[in-house]
């Protein structure tokens, strides 16, 4: 299971990067949204994985999974939202003022 | 605490001071004297034990878990340095409220100069060398302020930057003799390197530290080839030069060199630096000094050369050496301080500083006269003055080091030389100044200045005159005490006296007299030999040209990385992400898996893997369509959302899922603004390099995780999961820690929330977009905007909704739930009402403006922090302590809830700001569009 999910961080990893290399601001908000979720799991996994061991106290369970990357990665999603947010509103942004969408586009006065 | 509060009082006199300034002048000068006399008041303790030869040292805990505390210190130098910069800056700031005209702010220059009476302070009190090196700074900063002071004129702002650059520099070089020194010594404290000399002396790296000490030493006190600045710093208001240049700013060079006498000196890498340089600078600064017809800028290179006769003679090493000179620092600081304020009344009074012009002022203001001449007949050491005294020391002390050394003779002939030009330069001073004909076409008519604008001239020309006539009765004491302070010894046996028969050095001061007034005779033909040959070896040339280079290579590198496109400067940063990764793992050497078992694979978790992989790849090939990119990646973060209820994060798997609804929702109303498809842009050769890239990076991260996640690990959780319930009272330790364990941090991030939504607020505001008429593959967008069934259905959701968001809130700390995801859903329904039924019917129904939502979500969060206060527990920190409490239970957890209560008004305002306004945007748009092509048809 964790060589599964160290793949697919690698897979998330990967799509995001390159989406981020593209020239148009809509697929680098694409590959910046990949990229945050292959980092959130990467956090997440910080802590090892565990099935079925929620650190909820009084569940009467065996044990408990760390619960410290999990608080982390839970605000950390919401300011990746924060920060998605901000990005494809400068996209906008510029498009308005540029007449372009190409993350490189020049001021034409 | 008095030192501490003496050093501290300028530095909260400093506003105060310009506060008052608008009350008018008179007012901001008592006030600037007032704060001055106060910080003497709090030295006065210490004083009246410094004066017994015994060391005050003060120390206030500051962050004793690091191991660091503010300590302060006052011994013979530090009670003779405090001193000159009290008793001068009280002078200064008598003075400079006649010089200055009534154009200038005066409350900004005495608040700049509080700022720098703090800083020197700071540095002369300092009993660690840190706390030093950050006054010492602090001297830099405040004497950029003071030298640009003038900023509207250009050469100000240069010669402030220069400065700045050279004292700036010069001060890390500090920072890596300082840090070397406290390596070697073990300790930052200055009495415990001060009694570590043998130590210091005999340690590998005691040149790096000695050289790197001196560097900033060096080029604080204008040491060749350091010393171009200070002319340019001439650009200052001459109180500023009057207090800089002669008792404070340049003189923390060499009390730096005073201070460390006894850890560093003793070596003949010592005086062959210190001595060399020293006498180095005070020859270049002599000869200069003759040819400069700039009044001030006079002064500022015989400054130089005065500087490079102190650092001389402390490179020379010997006690005796050392007392001369400590004697030389008070006299030069009271002769020079006086002649810029003589010279500061010349140009007030004539307009301009220039001696050409200057000529004849005996006529105009004799008593000015006088005193200047006093002074500058101390600057060329003649009897009966105090420069004589220290100069002659010096020179006795140049002859016996002569005796020991080959080529000896060169010595002593190379400071008469100096003290040749040092005759010849006060001479012009005086002679050119005051009588030499006739003034030629001054700007305006001198008279003698107000009385009180002489007075500070009068103070430091008796004093001048006191020393040198009575120096047994007058300066002797404190020289000893100040002596064995800095030999952290006893004071070697010195007579201060006129008359020590006919030795050398008496006639090295005649040969001085005689030759320096012979040469200024013969100036003439020396000025046009100058003329013609000025600004062939001029060091700010050299000063330039590297600042240029250093600029030009800033440029060329930036120009490199950053050629103002987004995809090359990611390339670079992804390129160096991935060598540095792999220079590390290769560097470490350890093998890429560890002994951690694996969980086995089930197969349901393996198809939605695969599945992931497939989403994952399908929205990169399929990015050009950028709609159904849109969805597929909405299907990556619901995976990824099953991914954490598979491995136990149910409040993450809550937590991603209702992020995901309302990042789909953001994007698509995003989308509607921007093109669908996204053209093909770069070469196939280039999107197979991206290519490469991106895979080298899913490796190296994937290796990364595999090789954390194979190896076993400790925790520090089991801290949170003991304590819980009995310290934190809830079950779910995922929401105890973000609301109590480390709720500051969800504060802070909270914050980051709000922000967000109030810069994209901000940046919507005035934009105007135009959308599109048609979907994708061309087809008018459906007339049908709010399908009945929709819309009702999501009304009659919408308390269903409410009432789970609150529920979730309520359970959030014992069960999976929370502010956070609570927070999402409540905006997850209101977007759904504004989707299903148009946000101008919404709008009529629901408060639009979310901003008081969120101030009231961190004012609760901020308020619940605070209240812990009024426990007597610090801000937020609801630790183990809260088990203590007198009231346990109930209250502990209302007061976690309401921060809870505050992050979920947080997250639903934040989030309803950023999408109601793209939503209402997208509605004006869309009306005009849908009319448009109404229209059209």
């Amino acid at each position: 299971m964790e060589a599964l999910l160290s793949a697919l961080i690698g897979v998330l990893t990967a799509g995001g990067v390159y989406l981020m290399l593209r020239g148009r601001s809509f697929p680098v908000v694409l590959g910046l949204t990949l990229l945050s979720y292959a980092v959130n799991l990467f956090l997440f996994a910080m802590g090892r994985l565990a099935i079925g061991q929620p650190p909820v106290i009084g569940t009467g369970l065996p044990g408990y999974t760390d619960p410290l990357p999990q608080a982390l990665v839970l605000t950390a999603i919401v300011i990746s939202f924060a920060m998605t947010a901000f990005v494809i509103m400068l996209a906008l942004k510029a498009r308005a003022e540029l007449g372009d969408d190409h993350v490189d586009a020049e001021h034409k006065p | 605490m008095s030192l501490f509060l003496a050093v501290l009082t300028p530095f909260l006199g400093a506003p105060l001071v310009a506060y008052l300034a608008a009350r008018g002048r008179a007012q901001a000068a008592w006030a600037a004297g007032g704060v001055t006399l106060l910080a003497f008041l709090q030295l006065l303790p210490a004083f009246m034990v410094g004066v017994s030869g015994a060391t005050t040292i003060e120390r206030l805990h500051w962050i004793p878990s690091a191991g660091l505390d503010l300590a302060f210190r006052l011994d013979g130098l530090g009670l003779l340095f405090a001193g000159l910069i009290l008793g001068i800056g009280l002078l200064v700031i008598l003075y400079a409220l006649y010089y200055l005209s009534e154009r200038d702010s005066l409350g900004r220059l005495y608040a700049y100069l509080l700022l720098f009476m703090g800083s020197m302070l700071g540095v002369v009190l300092s009993e660690n060398l840190i706390q030093l090196l950050i006054f010492w700074e602090l001297t830099s900063l405040s004497s950029f302020l003071l030298i640009g002071y003038w900023r509207y004129r250009e050469d100000a702002r240069t010669g402030a930057r220069m400065a700045l650059a050279i004292t700036g520099a010069g001060g890390l070089a500090l920072l890596g003799g300082i840090l070397l020194l406290g390596e070697i010594v073990g300790s930052y404290e200055l009495s415990a390197v001060l009694a570590a000399g043998d130590l210091i002396r005999g340690h590998e790296l005691y040149r790096p530290t000695l050289i790197l000490i001196l560097l900033g030493a060096f080029a604080k006190s204008a040491q060749f080839p350091f010393h171009f600045w200070l002319p340019h710093a001439m650009a200052a208001p001459t109180p500023v030069s009057a207090y800089l240049h002669s008792a404070t700013m340049v003189k923390a060079g060499v009390f730096l060199l005073a201070r460390l006498f006894p850890a560093l000196s003793g070596t003949w890498e010592w005086t062959l630096l210190v001595g060399g340089i020293g006498l180095t600078t005070l020859l270049v600064g002599a000869v200069i000094a003759l040819f400069k017809h700039d009044l001030k800028g006079l002064l500022a290179y015989s400054t130089i050369s005065h500087l490079g006769l102190i650092t001389a003679l402390f490179g020379i090493g010997t006690p005796l050496a050392a007392v001369a000179g400590v004697f030389h620092i008070i006299n030069h600081a009271t002769f020079k301080a006086g002649l810029f304020m003589a010279a500061g009344i010349i140009d007030h009074e004539c307009g301009t500083r220039d001696m050409r012009r200057i000529n004849g002022l005996w006529k105009f203001m004799p008593y000015t006269a006088t005193l200047a001449m006093v002074a500058a007949a101390a600057m060329a050491g003649v009897p009966l003055f105090n420069g004589f005294l220290s100069k002659e020391m010096f020179f006795a002390e140049a002859v016996d080091l002569a005796d020991s050394m080959s080529f000896g003779w060169l010595l002593p002939a190379a400071v008469t030389f100096a003290g040749v030009f040092a005759v010849a330069y006060s001479l012009r001073f005086i002679h050119d100044v005051f009588f030499n004909g006739d003034p030629i076409d001054l700007p305006r008519t001198p008279h003698e200045p107000p009385r009180w604008m002489k007075v500070p001239v009068e103070i430091l020309v008796a004093l001048c005159l006191l020393v040198g006539i009575l120096p047994a009765l007058t300066v002797a004491p404190l020289l000893s005490l100040v002596a064995a302070a800095v030999l952290q010894a006893p004071p070697p046996e010195f007579d201060l006296a006129l008359w020590h028969g006919f030795s050398p050095a008496l006639w090295m001061s005649v040969i001085a007299l005689a030759g320096g007034t012979l040469l200024y005779a013969g100036r003439k033909p020396l000025f046009a030999w100058h003329a013609r040959n000025e600004g062939r070896l001029d060091a700010k040339r050299i000063y330039q040209r590297l600042l240029g280079a250093l600029l030009a290579a800033a440029v060329g590198v930036t120009r490199v990385l950053d050629n103002a496109s987004l995809q090359r400067m990611l390339v670079v940063f992804m390129l160096a992400a991935l060598g540095l990764g792999l220079a590390g793992w290769l560097g470490s050497g350890s093998p890429l898996s560890g002994a951690r078992a694996s969980l086995p694979v089930d197969p349901v978790s393996g198809l939605a893997a695969l599945a992931m992989v497939i989403a994952t790849v399908a929205t990169v090939a399929l990015h050009r369509q950028r709609f159904l990119a849109l969805v597929l990646i909405g299907s990556v973060g619901l995976l990824v959302s099953l991914t954490f209820v598979k491995f136990s994060a149910p409040d993450l798997a809550l937590t991603q899922l209702s992020v995901e609804v309302v990042t789909v929702i953001l994007l698509l109303l995003a989308l509607y603004f921007l093109p669908h498809y996204s053209p093909v842009e770069s070469s196939a050769a280039r999107r197979l390099r991206d290519a490469g890239i991106a895979g080298l990076a899913g490796l190296g991260v994937a290796a990364l995780a595999w090789a954390v996640l194979s190896r076993p690990f400790s925790s520090i959780s089991g801290y949170y999961l003991t304590h819980s319930v009995p310290g934190g009272g809830g079950g779910n330790v995922v929401n105890v820690i973000l609301v109590d364990f480390r709720g500051f941090d969800t504060l802070g991030e909270i914050t980051v929330l709000a922000l967000a939504g109030l810069a994209i607020y901000a940046m919507l505001s005035n934009l105007r977009l135009q959308g599109h008429p048609r979907d994708a593959d061309g087809r008018a967008w459906d007339g049908d905007l709010h399908p009945a069934i929709m819309a009702s259905l999501t009304r009659l959701l919408l308390p269903l909704a409410l009432l789970v968001s609150v529920f979730i809130l309520l359970r959030g700390h014992n069960l999976p739930g929370g502010g956070f995801i609570a927070g999402l859903v409540t905006a997850v329904a209101l977007i759904m009402q504004y989707l299903a039924n148009g946000v101008a019917w919404t709008h009529a129904r629901l408060p639009a403006n979310m901003h008081p939502a969120i101030t009231a979500g961190l004012g609760i969060a901020t308020l619940t922090g605070l209240a812990s206060f009024y426990f007597d527990h610090p801000f937020l920190t609801s630790t183990f302590g809260h088990l203590h409490w007198p009231l346990v239970g109930d209250i502990h957890l209302a007061s976690a809830m309401a921060f809870d209560l505050g992050v979920y008004l947080v997250v639903v305002g934040a989030t309803l700001l950023i999408l109601i306004h793209l939503g209402l945007m997208h509605n004006a748009s869309h009306d005009a569009a849908a009319t448009s092509s109404g229209e059209a048809r």
